[in-house]
């Protein structure tokens, strides 16, 4: 081998946003042995977490010859279907679910930010009449609740059974959410607020075209926890509905997945042999989990934040 | 908008008094007088009329909480009474009306096998989820941050977080797919020619099983507090510590760790606080599966007697219980928050 003399100069790539930062002088170079043990822990941990979801993505598009040959659940996709959905969707209980659902929590998160959102604001402005007492009020819930059982009878008791309203108004609010949001205006500079009352801005017009704007990414991370709970829940549902064709995704699901039924309205392309109740199944899964799936990492830059300038307890 | 006729200087400016950022209602006075002038002579209607509007925008928030949050603890009075639900369509007047019977309810729940059988598996769960679940979050974080390539933190770090924001219904769900009769872990021992196997029925594990299902899903969420405390060591001490001769281990122990330390002894008191409460909604969905032995724990022994057997005095007994003491374990855990210099749940 001849030593190169002269190598033409390389041009300098940009670095690679997978590659490593450089590392300060006194650091140990890595040892190989660890890399690759931290390495396969990591990937174990995150293929715990999105094998499953890919079986079940995957069983839900296969169509039943795929899912006869595989003896159940399938892991390699083979022939792609949307057959599963089309069915589903194509009205019947579980259309109907899934737009009880989206209703619910659109109409849900929307109330319980904006009552969440004034309420933060009106305690974060320190030194308010009864600003003390409120927030007291609020952190005692954080001790105690009063119980599943009068909490029952409250609600029946307000005439709430068979309505929707007992899905969003007992949950409304959660006082952590509040908090957090509480700890971000309080963060927000004075002199800001403070010429704008100059110019004549009153508390209403402060909050929305001062405060909300600057807020945006705890904005952001509570609307997704509102909504992930309205989207989440069925409990309350299986409490205070009787009537099946109002219920939620959520307790169709359980039906449906747990319980093994076959959904209403749909024995007919089951029995024909097209499709297979497994596919349904998944299917009905997927369509729970794909909006949070999807809004989640938009978001989750502004967890770490978000979560705290609130408090420690979650 | 609203024209006050009380100049003010409101919010942060107040409590920071002092420092100099108290402004725009500007009278001779100077620091400290200015503020006392502020809260003390206004009177009661001035203030009233100065803060009307975030009064009325906290309004609508303390209402539902005194509703939903508040007032059923008044119907908490359902556990000294032989409660008959069928008096009346209404709650309220059915509870007016439901012959009292003192301390029957309580003393009833203390000679019931079942209610001590829900108890045990309460603490049995709490203790497994302490032990199992507890330190998981921090392994992993302390995992994470040893990571250093910005990209791959990022996507193990969403990948984490994605469970913790599915449905309980969602979870148990896929364990279903994976481990249930017809599951993944089924199909593969028949195809070998074993008998398939179904974890999520078998009441003898159940309660690993829970505790599998709660680290599936919020282990990942769980290492933020810790990411937080880890970010903000400071890399001087790392360094320092690498000059004084410590290798990479010697200084996770001696830096990283005890800078976990007091983040970890906090969620530790307020999770010992937390102790009754063991996961309501995941154990109801799977109490049939595997029968109210094993899987029976205090909410659920309120929710099968209350709102199944509509025994709403007797269950409102049990929950008054568990809420009680469940009060008392966490003041006593705020406590001792407080007695190792954190802040607990409140500021003291």
């Amino acid at each position: 081998m001849t030593a190169v003399i002269d190598k033409p100069p390389v041009r300098e790539r940009p670095p690679s946003r997978w590659a490593a930062p450089p590392r300060p002088v006194w650091e140990e170079e890595p040892s190989k042995a660890g890399l690759a043990g931290k390495g396969l822990v990591l990937t174990l941990a995150c293929l715990g977490i999105l094998f499953p979801l890919w079986i079940v993505i995957v069983t839900s598009l296969s169509s039943r010859k795929t899912i006869d040959q595989a003896g159940g659940l399938v892991m390699v996709p083979k022939g792609i279907t949307f057959i599963a959905y089309k069915e589903l969707l194509s009205g019947g209980q579980v259309t109907r679910a899934a737009v009880i659902s989206i209703l619910v929590t659109l109409v849900g998160t929307l109330f319980s930010m904006t009552v969440s959102v004034l309420c933060a604001y009106g305690l974060s402005r320190i030194g308010s009449l009864g600003h003390r007492w409120f927030l007291m009020l609020l952190l005692a819930t954080m001790f105690f609740s009063a119980g599943l059982i009068p909490t029952y009878l409250l609600v029946q008791s307000l005439g709430l059974m068979d309505s929707y309203l007992a899905l969003i108004l007992p949950s409304a609010v959660s006082v952590f959410n509040i908090l957090v949001l509480r700890g971000f205006f309080m963060g927000i500079s004075q002199e800001l607020i403070d010429s704008a009352r100059i110019d004549g801005a009153g508390d209403f017009r402060i909050l929305w075209q001062i405060v909300m704007p600057l807020s945006r990414a705890v904005l952001a991370v509570i609307t997704l926890f509102y909504a992930v709970g309205y989207w989440s829940a069925w409990f309350n549902a299986s409490l205070y509905l009787n009537e099946q064709d109002k219920m939620p995704l959520q307790n169709v699901m359980i039906q449906l997945v747990q319980k093994q039924q076959a959904p209403v309205g749909l024995g007919q392309a089951i029995k024909t042999g097209e499709l297979s109740g497994l596919a349904v199944q998944m299917a009905v899964m997927v369509m729970a989990l794909l909006p949070v799936a999807v809004l989640s990492p938009f978001v989750q830059k502004h967890f770490k934040k978000g979560m705290l300038t609130g408090a420690v307890k979650g | 908008m609203s024209h006050s006729t009380v100049p003010r200087s409101r919010a942060g400016a107040d409590d920071r008094a002092g420092k100099a950022a108290a402004a725009s209602d500007d009278t001779t006075a100077t620091g400290k007088n200015r503020k006392k002038a502020r809260t003390g002579k206004l009177s009661l209607r001035l203030r009233f009329r100065r803060d009307r509007v975030l009064l009325l925008m906290t309004l609508p928030a303390i209402l539902l909480i005194l509703l939903f949050n508040y007032l059923p603890i008044l119907g908490n009075i359902v556990a000294f009474e032989d409660y008959d639900p069928y008096v009346s369509d209404n709650g309220i007047v059915s509870m007016l009306h439901s012959p009292w019977v003192a301390l029957d309810n309580f003393q009833q729940l203390f000679a019931d096998s079942a209610f001590w059988h829900a108890v045990q598996n309460t603490l049995v769960l709490f203790f497994l989820q302490l032990v199992l679940f507890f330190p998981v979050p921090i392994l992993l974080a302390l995992l994470i941050n040893s990571v250093i390539r910005p990209r791959v933190r990022a996507v193990a770090q969403a990948v984490l977080y994605l469970p913790h924001f599915f449905s309980w219904v969602l979870v148990i769900a896929v364990f279903q797919q994976l481990f249930g009769g017809a599951g993944v872990l089924s199909q593969l021992l028949r195809r070998h020619g074993y008998n398939g196997l179904d974890i999520m029925t078998n009441p003898s594990t159940f309660k690993f099983l829970v505790t599998a299902e709660g680290i599936w899903k919020d282990a990942g969420w769980g290492i933020i507090i810790f990411l937080a405390a880890l970010a903000s060591v400071s890399p001087d001490l790392y360094e320092a510590a690498a000059m004084d001769g410590a290798g990479r281990w010697r200084r996770m122990w001696h830096v990283t760790l005890p800078a976990l330390r007091p983040v970890i002894a906090l969620l530790l008191v307020l999770r010992v606080g937390d102790a009754l409460t063991v996961g309501f909604e995941q154990i109801l969905l799977q109490r049939d599966a595997v029968g109210p032995g094993a899987a029976e724990v205090l909410d659920t022994f309120t929710w099968w007697n209350g709102v199944r057997n509509q025994d709403f005095g007797y269950a409102a007994a049990a929950g008054l219980i568990k809420g009680v003491v469940s009060l008392g374990l966490v003041l006593a855990a705020n406590k001792v928050a407080h007695l190792m210099g954190e802040q607990g749940v409140y500021k003291k």
